[in-house]
Protein backbone atom coordinates (compact mmCIF):
# COMPACT_ATOMS: atom_id res chain seq x y z
CA UNK A 1 0.00 0.00 0.00
CA UNK A 2 0.91 3.80 -0.58
CA UNK A 3 0.52 6.09 2.03
CA UNK A 4 1.18 9.85 1.99
CA UNK A 5 1.72 12.37 4.87
CA UNK A 6 0.88 15.45 4.84
CA UNK A 7 3.28 17.95 6.59
CA UNK A 8 4.15 21.53 7.48
CA UNK A 9 6.96 23.42 8.92
CA UNK A 10 5.86 25.81 11.42
CA UNK A 11 7.99 28.60 13.61
CA UNK A 12 8.55 26.40 16.73
CA UNK A 13 5.70 26.72 18.93
CA UNK A 14 8.26 27.52 21.80
CA UNK A 15 9.10 30.73 20.11
CA UNK A 16 7.28 33.93 19.79
CA UNK A 17 5.93 34.36 16.87
CA UNK A 18 5.85 38.14 15.25
CA UNK A 19 3.57 39.20 11.89
CA UNK A 20 4.95 41.72 9.60
CA UNK A 21 2.19 43.13 7.22
CA UNK A 22 -0.12 40.69 8.80
CA UNK A 23 1.29 37.53 7.67
CA UNK A 24 3.33 35.61 10.13
CA UNK A 25 7.32 36.24 9.89
CA UNK A 26 8.34 32.89 9.14
CA UNK A 27 12.00 34.06 8.58
CA UNK A 28 12.81 35.37 11.75
CA UNK A 29 12.31 32.38 13.94
CA UNK A 30 13.24 28.69 13.91
CA UNK A 31 11.72 26.60 12.16
CA UNK A 32 10.62 22.88 12.83
CA UNK A 33 8.20 20.23 11.87
CA UNK A 34 4.55 20.92 13.06
CA UNK A 35 4.91 18.81 16.04
CA UNK A 36 0.94 16.96 15.67
CA UNK A 37 2.67 15.91 12.47
CA UNK A 38 4.49 13.24 14.39
CA UNK A 39 1.75 11.74 15.21
CA UNK A 40 0.86 10.97 11.79
CA UNK A 41 3.85 10.24 10.50
CA UNK A 42 4.38 7.56 13.66
CA UNK A 43 1.10 5.68 12.84
CA UNK A 44 1.87 5.82 9.49
CA UNK A 45 4.90 3.95 9.88
CA UNK A 46 3.25 1.53 12.70
CA UNK A 47 0.83 0.54 9.41
CA UNK A 48 3.40 0.12 6.83
CA UNK A 49 7.02 -1.89 9.19
CA UNK A 50 4.95 -5.04 9.99
CA UNK A 51 3.68 -5.47 6.10
CA UNK A 52 7.48 -4.44 4.96
CA UNK A 53 9.16 -7.09 7.31
CA UNK A 54 11.70 -9.42 5.79
CA UNK A 55 11.63 -7.94 2.48
CA UNK A 56 14.90 -6.07 1.19
CA UNK A 57 13.06 -3.19 -0.52
CA UNK A 58 9.75 -1.87 1.14
CA UNK A 59 6.91 -2.19 -1.16
CA UNK A 60 4.67 -0.78 1.41
CA UNK A 61 5.63 2.89 1.40
CA UNK A 62 5.45 6.33 3.17
CA UNK A 63 5.42 9.56 0.82
CA UNK A 64 5.71 13.12 3.20
CA UNK A 65 4.06 15.86 1.09
CA UNK A 66 4.39 19.32 1.93
CA UNK A 67 3.99 22.34 0.76
CA UNK A 68 6.43 25.59 1.75
CA UNK A 69 9.75 27.30 1.15
CA UNK A 70 12.56 25.56 0.05
CA UNK A 71 13.97 25.59 3.63
CA UNK A 72 11.00 23.13 4.60
CA UNK A 73 13.16 20.37 3.47
CA UNK A 74 14.77 20.55 6.91
CA UNK A 75 11.48 19.55 8.49
CA UNK A 76 10.96 16.77 5.88
CA UNK A 77 14.22 15.60 7.03
CA UNK A 78 13.31 15.01 10.22
CA UNK A 79 10.28 12.97 8.80
CA UNK A 80 12.85 11.26 6.81
CA UNK A 81 14.60 10.12 9.88
CA UNK A 82 11.89 8.78 11.77
CA UNK A 83 11.11 6.32 8.49
CA UNK A 84 9.31 7.75 5.89
CA UNK A 85 10.43 6.61 2.84
CA UNK A 86 10.29 9.95 0.15
CA UNK A 87 9.25 13.24 -0.25
CA UNK A 88 7.51 15.79 -2.43
CA UNK A 89 7.98 19.11 -1.98
CA UNK A 90 5.64 21.62 -3.50
CA UNK A 91 7.90 24.91 -3.49
CA UNK A 92 7.07 28.14 -5.86
CA UNK A 93 7.71 31.89 -5.13
CA UNK A 94 3.90 32.29 -6.57
CA UNK A 95 2.50 29.99 -3.51
CA UNK A 96 3.50 33.01 -0.38
CA UNK A 97 0.33 33.92 1.35
CA UNK A 98 -1.72 30.83 0.18
CA UNK A 99 -4.27 30.40 2.33
CA UNK A 100 -5.90 27.17 3.55
CA UNK A 101 -8.51 27.41 0.36
CA UNK A 102 -5.22 27.23 -2.11
CA UNK A 103 -2.90 25.17 -0.11
CA UNK A 104 -5.58 22.07 0.42
CA UNK A 105 -5.78 22.78 -4.07
CA UNK A 106 -2.15 22.51 -4.24
CA UNK A 107 -1.93 19.37 -1.98
CA UNK A 108 -5.04 17.59 -3.35
CA UNK A 109 -3.38 18.56 -6.72
CA UNK A 110 0.08 16.77 -5.63
CA UNK A 111 -2.30 13.74 -3.69
CA UNK A 112 -4.51 12.72 -6.88
CA UNK A 113 -1.14 11.42 -8.80
CA UNK A 114 0.36 9.59 -6.44
CA UNK A 115 -2.06 6.41 -6.57
CA UNK A 116 -2.03 6.63 -2.52
CA UNK A 117 -4.42 4.38 -0.36
CA UNK A 118 -4.37 6.74 2.44
CA UNK A 119 -3.62 10.38 3.42
CA UNK A 120 -2.80 10.87 7.22
CA UNK A 121 -2.51 14.40 8.27
CA UNK A 122 -1.80 15.98 12.17
CA UNK A 123 -5.19 17.67 13.24
CA UNK A 124 -3.95 21.45 13.37
CA UNK A 125 -0.69 23.07 12.54
CA UNK A 126 0.89 24.92 15.83
CA UNK A 127 0.69 28.34 13.41
CA UNK A 128 -2.20 28.56 11.57
CA UNK A 129 -4.66 26.51 14.08
CA UNK A 130 -7.55 26.27 11.81
CA UNK A 131 -7.81 22.15 11.42
CA UNK A 132 -9.70 22.32 8.07
CA UNK A 133 -7.06 21.24 5.52
CA UNK A 134 -7.56 17.34 6.28
CA UNK A 135 -11.35 17.89 5.07
CA UNK A 136 -10.68 20.32 2.52
CA UNK A 137 -8.66 17.60 0.93
CA UNK A 138 -11.21 14.87 1.55
CA UNK A 139 -13.96 17.24 -0.10
CA UNK A 140 -11.39 18.14 -3.27
CA UNK A 141 -10.14 14.56 -3.50
CA UNK A 142 -13.49 12.73 -2.91
CA UNK A 143 -12.21 10.52 -0.38
CA UNK A 144 -13.52 9.12 2.52
CA UNK A 145 -12.90 11.97 5.63
CA UNK A 146 -11.48 9.53 8.84
CA UNK A 147 -10.23 12.47 10.86
CA UNK A 148 -9.36 13.31 14.71
CA UNK A 149 -8.72 9.51 14.90
CA UNK A 150 -7.50 8.46 18.43
CA UNK A 151 -7.48 4.75 17.28
CA UNK A 152 -6.77 3.70 13.56
CA UNK A 153 -7.67 -0.19 12.65
CA UNK A 154 -6.26 -0.87 8.96
CA UNK A 155 -7.33 -4.15 6.49
CA UNK A 156 -4.84 -3.72 4.08
CA UNK A 157 -6.28 -7.41 2.15
CA UNK A 158 -9.74 -6.08 2.70
CA UNK A 159 -9.04 -1.85 2.01
CA UNK A 160 -10.56 -0.86 4.68
CA UNK A 161 -10.05 1.58 7.74
CA UNK A 162 -11.85 1.87 10.89
CA UNK A 163 -11.12 4.88 13.28
CA UNK A 164 -12.65 6.07 16.58
CA UNK A 165 -13.01 10.31 16.17
CA UNK A 166 -12.56 11.36 19.28
CA UNK A 167 -13.69 15.59 20.22
CA UNK A 168 -15.20 17.22 22.74
CA UNK A 169 -19.10 15.82 21.34
CA UNK A 170 -18.01 11.88 21.79
CA UNK A 171 -16.49 9.01 20.31
CA UNK A 172 -17.63 7.90 16.92
CA UNK A 173 -16.78 4.49 15.47
CA UNK A 174 -16.17 5.43 11.69
CA UNK A 175 -15.42 2.79 8.80
CA UNK A 176 -14.51 3.46 4.93
CA UNK A 177 -12.67 1.69 2.15
CA UNK A 178 -9.41 3.38 0.64
CA UNK A 179 -8.80 5.77 -0.38
CA UNK A 180 -9.09 7.62 2.64
CA UNK A 181 -7.97 11.28 4.52
CA UNK A 182 -7.02 10.61 7.68
CA UNK A 183 -6.12 13.54 10.63
CA UNK A 184 -4.94 11.72 14.35
CA UNK A 185 -4.76 13.60 17.23
CA UNK A 186 -1.81 13.26 19.86
CA UNK A 187 -2.98 11.12 22.17
CA UNK A 188 -2.95 8.09 19.46
CA UNK A 189 0.82 7.01 19.82
CA UNK A 190 4.66 7.77 21.09
CA UNK A 191 6.57 9.48 18.41
CA UNK A 192 9.66 7.59 17.80
CA UNK A 193 12.75 9.97 18.24
CA UNK A 194 14.67 10.08 15.08
CA UNK A 195 17.73 7.30 15.58
CA UNK A 196 21.00 7.34 14.30
CA UNK A 197 21.30 5.23 11.93
CA UNK A 198 17.57 6.41 10.78
CA UNK A 199 19.38 10.31 10.56
CA UNK A 200 21.78 8.88 8.93
CA UNK A 201 19.41 7.14 6.20
CA UNK A 202 17.40 10.04 5.72
CA UNK A 203 20.36 11.76 4.19
CA UNK A 204 20.18 9.38 1.37
CA UNK A 205 16.27 9.74 0.75
CA UNK A 206 15.03 11.22 -2.02
CA UNK A 207 12.95 14.80 -1.59
CA UNK A 208 11.66 15.51 -4.97
CA UNK A 209 10.42 19.78 -5.59
CA UNK A 210 8.13 20.58 -7.37
CA UNK A 211 6.86 23.84 -9.08
CA UNK A 212 2.94 24.88 -9.20
CA UNK A 213 2.76 23.73 -12.76
CA UNK A 214 4.73 20.63 -12.26
CA UNK A 215 1.70 19.69 -9.78
CA UNK A 216 -1.17 21.34 -12.20
CA UNK A 217 -2.11 24.66 -10.67
CA UNK A 218 -1.72 28.01 -11.90
CA UNK A 219 -0.11 30.50 -10.11
CA UNK A 220 -3.10 32.94 -10.60
CA UNK A 221 -5.17 30.16 -8.52
CA UNK A 222 -2.81 30.71 -5.61
CA UNK A 223 -0.91 33.32 -3.39
CA UNK A 224 -1.31 35.95 -1.61
CA UNK A 225 -3.28 38.26 -4.44
CA UNK A 226 -6.01 35.58 -5.20
CA UNK A 227 -6.14 34.45 -1.24
CA UNK A 228 -10.51 34.08 -0.37
CA UNK A 229 -9.58 36.03 2.32
CA UNK A 230 -7.81 39.04 3.49
CA UNK A 231 -6.13 40.87 7.08
CA UNK A 232 -7.08 44.20 7.02
CA UNK A 233 -5.17 44.55 9.98
CA UNK A 234 -3.41 42.77 13.45
CA UNK A 235 -1.75 44.29 16.40
CA UNK A 236 0.20 43.14 19.13
CA UNK A 237 -1.69 42.98 22.15
CA UNK A 238 -0.02 45.27 24.84
CA UNK A 239 1.95 42.83 27.21
CA UNK A 240 -0.07 42.08 30.33
CA UNK A 241 1.06 44.04 33.52
CA UNK A 242 2.98 42.34 35.77
CA UNK A 243 1.01 42.12 39.54
CA UNK A 244 1.91 41.38 42.94
CA UNK A 245 3.79 38.17 43.87
CA UNK A 246 3.78 37.51 47.80
CA UNK A 247 5.79 34.57 49.51
CA UNK A 248 3.67 31.83 51.10
CA UNK A 249 4.58 32.71 55.24
CA UNK A 250 1.46 30.43 56.07
CA UNK A 251 -1.45 33.12 54.77
CA UNK A 252 -0.84 32.41 50.95
CA UNK A 253 -4.23 30.66 50.87
CA UNK A 254 -6.16 33.05 52.67
CA UNK A 255 -4.53 35.72 50.63
CA UNK A 256 -5.78 34.28 47.51
CA UNK A 257 -8.87 33.94 48.46
CA UNK A 258 -8.87 37.44 49.65
CA UNK A 259 -7.70 38.59 46.58
CA UNK A 260 -10.87 36.43 44.94
CA UNK A 261 -13.21 38.92 46.79
CA UNK A 262 -11.42 41.55 46.61
CA UNK A 263 -12.19 41.19 42.62
CA UNK A 264 -15.97 40.32 43.12
CA UNK A 265 -15.38 37.32 40.70
CA UNK A 266 -17.16 35.17 43.06
CA UNK B 1 -33.74 41.36 1.89
CA UNK B 2 -30.57 40.56 3.24
CA UNK B 3 -30.24 37.40 5.90
CA UNK B 4 -27.71 35.48 6.81
CA UNK B 5 -27.55 31.86 7.58
CA UNK B 6 -26.42 30.34 11.08
CA UNK B 7 -26.23 26.44 11.27
CA UNK B 8 -27.56 25.43 14.38
CA UNK B 9 -25.76 23.44 16.81
CA UNK B 10 -27.49 20.76 18.88
CA UNK B 11 -26.82 17.24 20.33
CA UNK B 12 -29.96 14.45 21.71
CA UNK B 13 -32.60 17.19 20.66
CA UNK B 14 -31.37 20.00 22.77
CA UNK B 15 -29.91 23.02 21.26
CA UNK B 16 -25.94 23.96 21.87
CA UNK B 17 -26.08 27.08 23.91
CA UNK B 18 -23.81 28.78 20.72
CA UNK B 19 -26.89 28.99 18.68
CA UNK B 20 -28.66 32.45 20.80
CA UNK B 21 -24.81 33.26 20.33
CA UNK B 22 -25.26 32.84 16.79
CA UNK B 23 -27.70 33.95 16.02
CA UNK B 24 -26.57 37.07 18.06
CA UNK B 25 -24.08 38.06 15.79
CA UNK B 26 -26.34 37.06 12.48
CA UNK B 27 -28.57 39.59 13.84
CA UNK B 28 -25.64 42.56 13.62
CA UNK B 29 -25.95 41.96 10.20
CA UNK B 30 -29.29 41.03 8.71
CA UNK B 31 -32.52 38.82 9.20
CA UNK B 32 -31.35 35.46 10.93
CA UNK B 33 -32.06 32.64 9.49
CA UNK B 34 -31.62 29.39 11.32
CA UNK B 35 -30.50 26.23 9.50
CA UNK B 36 -31.44 23.04 11.84
CA UNK B 37 -30.44 19.56 10.45
CA UNK B 38 -32.15 16.14 12.16
CA UNK B 39 -32.64 13.09 12.08
CA UNK B 40 -36.38 12.38 10.77
CA UNK B 41 -39.09 13.28 12.92
CA UNK B 42 -37.18 15.43 15.36
CA UNK B 43 -36.38 18.85 13.62
CA UNK B 44 -39.83 20.60 15.14
CA UNK B 45 -38.50 19.67 18.43
CA UNK B 46 -35.17 21.31 17.85
CA UNK B 47 -37.28 24.44 16.14
CA UNK B 48 -39.30 25.50 19.17
CA UNK B 49 -36.35 25.93 20.91
CA UNK B 50 -35.12 28.71 18.68
CA UNK B 51 -37.85 30.99 19.59
CA UNK B 52 -36.55 31.94 22.28
CA UNK B 53 -33.92 34.13 20.17
CA UNK B 54 -34.33 36.86 17.69
CA UNK B 55 -34.58 35.00 14.00
CA UNK B 56 -36.81 35.10 11.05
CA UNK B 57 -36.73 31.99 9.99
CA UNK B 58 -36.03 28.54 10.45
CA UNK B 59 -34.99 25.94 8.00
CA UNK B 60 -35.47 21.96 8.78
CA UNK B 61 -33.51 19.69 6.67
CA UNK B 62 -34.33 16.00 8.15
CA UNK B 63 -32.29 13.03 6.94
CA UNK B 64 -31.13 10.14 8.56
CA UNK B 65 -27.70 10.13 6.51
CA UNK B 66 -26.36 12.97 9.12
CA UNK B 67 -26.06 10.86 11.98
CA UNK B 68 -24.96 8.08 9.49
CA UNK B 69 -22.58 9.86 7.41
CA UNK B 70 -21.43 12.65 9.65
CA UNK B 71 -19.63 15.84 8.42
CA UNK B 72 -19.63 15.24 4.54
CA UNK B 73 -23.61 14.69 4.34
CA UNK B 74 -24.15 17.70 6.69
CA UNK B 75 -21.73 19.75 4.44
CA UNK B 76 -23.44 19.04 1.55
CA UNK B 77 -27.00 19.97 2.50
CA UNK B 78 -25.12 23.44 3.88
CA UNK B 79 -24.30 23.63 0.65
CA UNK B 80 -27.16 23.41 -1.16
CA UNK B 81 -29.34 25.78 1.45
CA UNK B 82 -26.66 28.11 0.44
CA UNK B 83 -26.72 27.88 -3.08
CA UNK B 84 -30.50 28.49 -2.97
CA UNK B 85 -31.04 30.96 -0.43
CA UNK B 86 -27.99 33.01 -1.14
CA UNK B 87 -27.26 34.22 2.57
CA UNK B 88 -24.76 37.23 2.82
CA UNK B 89 -22.64 35.29 5.36
CA UNK B 90 -22.86 31.49 6.56
CA UNK B 91 -21.99 31.68 10.75
CA UNK B 92 -21.49 28.38 12.58
CA UNK B 93 -19.70 28.03 15.67
CA UNK B 94 -15.81 26.96 16.18
CA UNK B 95 -15.75 23.55 16.82
CA UNK B 96 -13.52 20.33 15.81
CA UNK B 97 -16.95 19.71 14.04
CA UNK B 98 -18.02 23.00 12.98
CA UNK B 99 -14.67 24.18 11.55
CA UNK B 100 -14.79 20.63 9.18
CA UNK B 101 -18.43 21.29 8.26
CA UNK B 102 -16.70 25.52 7.06
CA UNK B 103 -14.34 23.47 5.57
CA UNK B 104 -15.97 21.26 3.18
CA UNK B 105 -18.98 24.31 2.54
CA UNK B 106 -15.89 26.72 2.08
CA UNK B 107 -14.61 24.01 -0.88
CA UNK B 108 -17.95 23.20 -2.40
CA UNK B 109 -19.36 27.02 -2.92
CA UNK B 110 -15.84 28.22 -3.49
CA UNK B 111 -16.68 30.82 -0.46
CA UNK B 112 -14.03 32.54 1.80
CA UNK B 113 -13.32 30.89 5.50
CA UNK B 114 -12.29 32.79 8.72
CA UNK B 115 -12.28 30.12 11.39
CA UNK B 116 -12.84 30.84 15.58
CA UNK B 117 -13.66 34.61 15.29
CA UNK B 118 -13.66 36.12 18.28
CA UNK B 119 -16.12 39.27 16.97
CA UNK B 120 -17.95 40.06 14.00
CA UNK B 121 -18.96 43.62 12.96
CA UNK B 122 -22.12 44.61 10.70
CA UNK B 123 -20.05 44.66 7.93
CA UNK B 124 -18.70 41.11 8.15
CA UNK B 125 -15.06 42.39 9.26
CA UNK B 126 -14.02 39.21 11.88
CA UNK B 127 -11.65 39.72 14.70
CA UNK B 128 -9.53 37.07 15.72
CA UNK B 129 -7.66 36.14 18.61
CA UNK B 130 -4.38 34.53 17.39
CA UNK B 131 -0.93 33.46 17.98
CA UNK B 132 -2.10 32.42 21.99
CA UNK B 133 -3.76 35.84 21.88
CA UNK B 134 -0.70 37.59 21.64
CA UNK B 135 -1.79 39.55 18.14
CA UNK B 136 -5.72 40.62 17.13
CA UNK B 137 -6.33 39.99 13.65
CA UNK B 138 -9.04 41.94 11.83
CA UNK B 139 -10.31 40.11 8.37
CA UNK B 140 -12.83 39.88 5.85
CA UNK B 141 -13.55 37.41 3.21
CA UNK B 142 -13.53 38.68 -0.30
CA UNK B 143 -14.18 35.64 -2.38
CA UNK B 144 -18.14 34.02 -2.68
CA UNK B 145 -20.52 33.88 0.83
CA UNK B 146 -18.28 34.83 3.65
CA UNK B 147 -18.11 31.65 6.13
CA UNK B 148 -17.17 32.05 9.44
CA UNK B 149 -17.28 29.75 12.40
CA UNK B 150 -17.46 32.05 15.94
CA UNK B 151 -15.30 30.64 19.44
CA UNK B 152 -18.09 30.05 21.91
CA UNK B 153 -18.88 32.63 24.73
CA UNK B 154 -17.52 35.70 22.46
CA UNK B 155 -20.93 37.48 22.80
CA UNK B 156 -23.00 39.11 26.01
CA UNK B 157 -26.37 39.15 24.74
CA UNK B 158 -29.75 39.61 26.36
CA UNK B 159 -32.56 36.96 24.47
CA UNK B 160 -35.49 38.27 22.70
CA UNK B 161 -37.90 35.79 21.95
CA UNK B 162 -39.29 35.41 18.71
CA UNK B 163 -41.93 33.91 16.48
CA UNK B 164 -39.74 32.60 13.33
CA UNK B 165 -41.65 31.22 10.43
CA UNK B 166 -40.53 27.24 9.90
CA UNK B 167 -40.28 25.61 6.59
CA UNK B 168 -39.34 22.29 5.41
CA UNK B 169 -36.55 22.09 3.26
CA UNK B 170 -35.51 18.68 1.09
CA UNK B 171 -31.69 18.65 0.37
CA UNK B 172 -29.75 16.19 -2.03
CA UNK B 173 -26.83 14.08 -0.24
CA UNK B 174 -24.70 13.04 -3.14
CA UNK B 175 -22.76 9.50 -2.94
CA UNK B 176 -19.48 10.68 -1.74
CA UNK B 177 -20.90 12.07 1.26
CA UNK B 178 -21.91 8.82 2.27
CA UNK B 179 -18.05 7.40 1.98
CA UNK B 180 -18.13 7.05 5.74
CA UNK B 181 -20.29 4.95 7.73
CA UNK B 182 -20.44 5.66 11.51
CA UNK B 183 -21.09 2.70 13.41
CA UNK B 184 -21.23 3.75 16.95
CA UNK B 185 -21.67 6.82 18.49
CA UNK B 186 -20.86 7.16 22.34
CA UNK B 187 -21.42 10.86 23.44
CA UNK B 188 -18.96 12.31 25.66
CA UNK B 189 -19.51 11.93 29.44
CA UNK B 190 -20.37 15.39 30.93
CA UNK B 191 -18.89 16.02 34.30
CA UNK B 192 -20.27 17.80 36.86
CA UNK B 193 -18.31 20.90 36.16
CA UNK B 194 -18.44 23.40 33.40
CA UNK B 195 -17.08 23.27 30.01
CA UNK B 196 -13.46 24.66 30.04
CA UNK B 197 -14.35 26.78 26.96
CA UNK B 198 -17.27 28.25 28.02
CA UNK B 199 -16.38 28.49 32.28
CA UNK B 200 -16.23 31.89 34.17
CA UNK B 201 -13.39 30.45 36.16
CA UNK B 202 -10.77 27.76 34.78
CA UNK B 203 -8.75 26.14 37.42
CA UNK B 204 -5.07 24.56 36.09
CA UNK B 205 -2.62 22.05 37.06
CA UNK B 206 0.61 21.49 36.29
CA UNK B 207 3.82 19.29 36.68
CA UNK B 208 3.75 20.80 40.30
CA UNK B 209 0.91 18.78 41.40
CA UNK B 210 2.55 15.75 40.71
CA UNK B 211 -0.15 13.44 39.49
CA UNK B 212 -2.74 14.62 42.40
CA UNK B 213 -5.07 16.75 40.83
CA UNK B 214 -7.37 16.34 43.79
CA UNK B 215 -6.37 19.35 45.58
CA UNK B 216 -6.94 21.73 42.21
CA UNK B 217 -10.03 19.94 42.20
CA UNK B 218 -11.54 20.24 44.95
CA UNK B 219 -10.20 24.36 44.81
CA UNK B 220 -12.07 24.59 41.69
CA UNK B 221 -15.37 22.88 42.93
CA UNK B 222 -15.37 25.85 45.65
CA UNK B 223 -15.34 28.47 42.26
CA UNK B 224 -17.86 26.60 40.52
CA UNK B 225 -14.68 26.34 38.27
CA UNK B 226 -13.57 24.11 35.23
CA UNK B 227 -10.44 21.97 35.57
CA UNK B 228 -7.57 22.95 33.25
CA UNK B 229 -4.40 21.11 32.76
CA UNK B 230 -1.09 22.06 31.31
CA UNK B 231 0.60 19.87 28.16
CA UNK B 232 3.22 18.41 30.96
CA UNK B 233 0.03 17.18 33.20
CA UNK B 234 -1.77 15.60 30.19
CA UNK B 235 1.31 14.20 28.66
CA UNK B 236 2.02 12.26 31.88
CA UNK B 237 -1.22 10.56 31.55
CA UNK B 238 -2.33 13.09 35.17
CA UNK B 239 -5.47 14.37 33.08
CA UNK B 240 -7.36 13.69 30.22
CA UNK B 241 -5.75 15.50 27.10
CA UNK B 242 -9.49 16.96 26.55
CA UNK B 243 -8.88 19.25 29.68
CA UNK B 244 -5.53 20.76 28.21
CA UNK B 245 -5.18 24.77 28.10
CA UNK B 246 -2.43 25.92 25.70
CA UNK B 247 -1.11 26.08 22.06
CA UNK B 248 -2.24 22.36 21.00
CA UNK B 249 -4.80 22.17 23.20
CA UNK B 250 -8.11 24.34 24.58
CA UNK B 251 -7.71 28.36 24.39
CA UNK B 252 -9.52 30.01 27.13
CA UNK B 253 -10.60 33.40 28.54
CA UNK B 254 -12.17 33.16 32.01
CA UNK B 255 -12.57 35.86 33.68
CA UNK B 256 -10.48 34.65 36.08
CA UNK B 257 -7.53 31.93 35.52
CA UNK B 258 -5.93 29.86 38.19
CA UNK B 259 -2.37 28.23 37.30
CA UNK B 260 -1.41 25.81 40.02
CA UNK B 261 2.68 24.05 39.60
CA UNK B 262 2.51 25.41 35.94
CA UNK B 263 5.41 26.98 35.13
CA UNK B 264 4.10 29.21 32.11
CA UNK B 265 6.06 27.96 29.00
CA UNK B 266 4.87 29.74 26.00
CA UNK B 267 3.01 26.90 25.15
CA UNK B 268 0.93 27.25 28.11
CA UNK B 269 0.38 30.76 28.14
CA UNK B 270 -0.55 30.78 24.14
CA UNK B 271 -3.90 29.18 25.93
CA UNK B 272 -4.96 31.21 28.70
CA UNK B 273 -3.16 34.87 28.42
CA UNK B 274 -6.05 36.52 27.14
CA UNK B 275 -8.05 35.70 30.36
CA UNK B 276 -9.35 38.64 32.53
CA UNK B 277 -7.41 37.83 35.76
CA UNK B 278 -4.50 35.51 36.28
CA UNK B 279 -3.54 34.09 40.08
CA UNK B 280 -0.29 31.58 39.84
CA UNK B 281 0.60 29.33 42.66
CA UNK B 282 4.15 27.80 42.06
CA UNK B 283 7.19 26.65 44.55
CA UNK B 284 9.61 28.03 42.02
CA UNK B 285 9.50 32.00 42.74
CA UNK B 286 11.79 32.27 39.13
CA UNK B 287 8.70 30.72 37.22
CA UNK B 288 7.79 32.74 33.80
CA UNK B 289 4.39 32.47 34.83
CA UNK B 290 4.68 35.05 37.65
CA UNK B 291 5.73 37.60 34.47
CA UNK B 292 1.71 37.41 33.85
CA UNK B 293 -0.09 36.72 36.64
CA UNK B 294 -2.08 39.85 38.85
CA UNK B 295 -1.31 37.70 42.03
CA UNK B 296 1.79 35.16 42.49
CA UNK B 297 1.76 33.08 45.66
CA UNK B 298 5.26 31.31 46.10
CA UNK B 299 4.32 28.42 47.89
CA UNK B 300 3.12 24.75 47.61
CA UNK B 301 -0.06 24.28 46.09
CA UNK B 302 -1.03 21.35 48.73
CA UNK B 303 -0.91 24.39 51.09
CA UNK B 304 -2.19 27.00 49.24
CA UNK B 305 -4.85 25.71 47.44
CA UNK B 306 -7.44 23.94 51.02
CA UNK B 307 -6.58 27.15 52.76
CA UNK B 308 -7.93 28.94 49.85
CA UNK B 309 -10.70 26.63 49.04
CA UNK B 310 -11.30 26.69 53.54
CA UNK B 311 -11.68 30.30 52.78
CA UNK B 312 -13.82 30.34 50.12
CA UNK B 313 -16.09 28.05 51.32
CA UNK B 314 -16.42 29.94 54.98
CA UNK B 315 -17.60 33.23 53.07
CA UNK B 316 -19.74 31.23 50.88
CA UNK B 317 -21.37 30.12 54.39
CA UNK B 318 -21.13 33.44 56.24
Amino acid sequence: MKIAVCVKQVPDSWAEKKLVNGLLDRAGVDAVLNDLDEYAIEEALRIVEPLNEGSETPTHTITLISMGPDRATEAIRKGLSMGAHDATLISDSALAGSDALATSKVLAETIKSGGYDLVFCGTESTDARMSVIPAMLAERLGWAQLTFAGVVKVDVSGNKVEIDRMTDAGVESMSANFPAVLSVIEKINEPRYPSFKGIMASKKKTINTKSLSDVGVAASEVGLATAWSVVDDAAARPPREKGEKVEDAGNGGDKLAEFIFEKRIV
Amino acid sequence: MSNVLILVDHASGNISKTAGELAAFGKRIGAVTALVLAEPGSGAVIADQLKAFEIEKILIAESADFAKHGIPAIADAVASVLASHSPKALLISTSARGKEIAARVAVKSNSGLITDAIDLSENLIATQSIFGGSFTVHSHVKTGTPIITIRPSAIDFTATPSNPTIENVTVEISDIAKLVSINNMQPAVKGGRPELTEAKIVVSGGRGTNGDFSKVESFADSLGAAVGASRAATDAGWYPHTHQVGQTGKTVSPQLYVACGISGAIQHRAGMQTSKTIIAVNKDPEAPIFDLADLGIVGDLFAVLPQAEAAINAKKHA
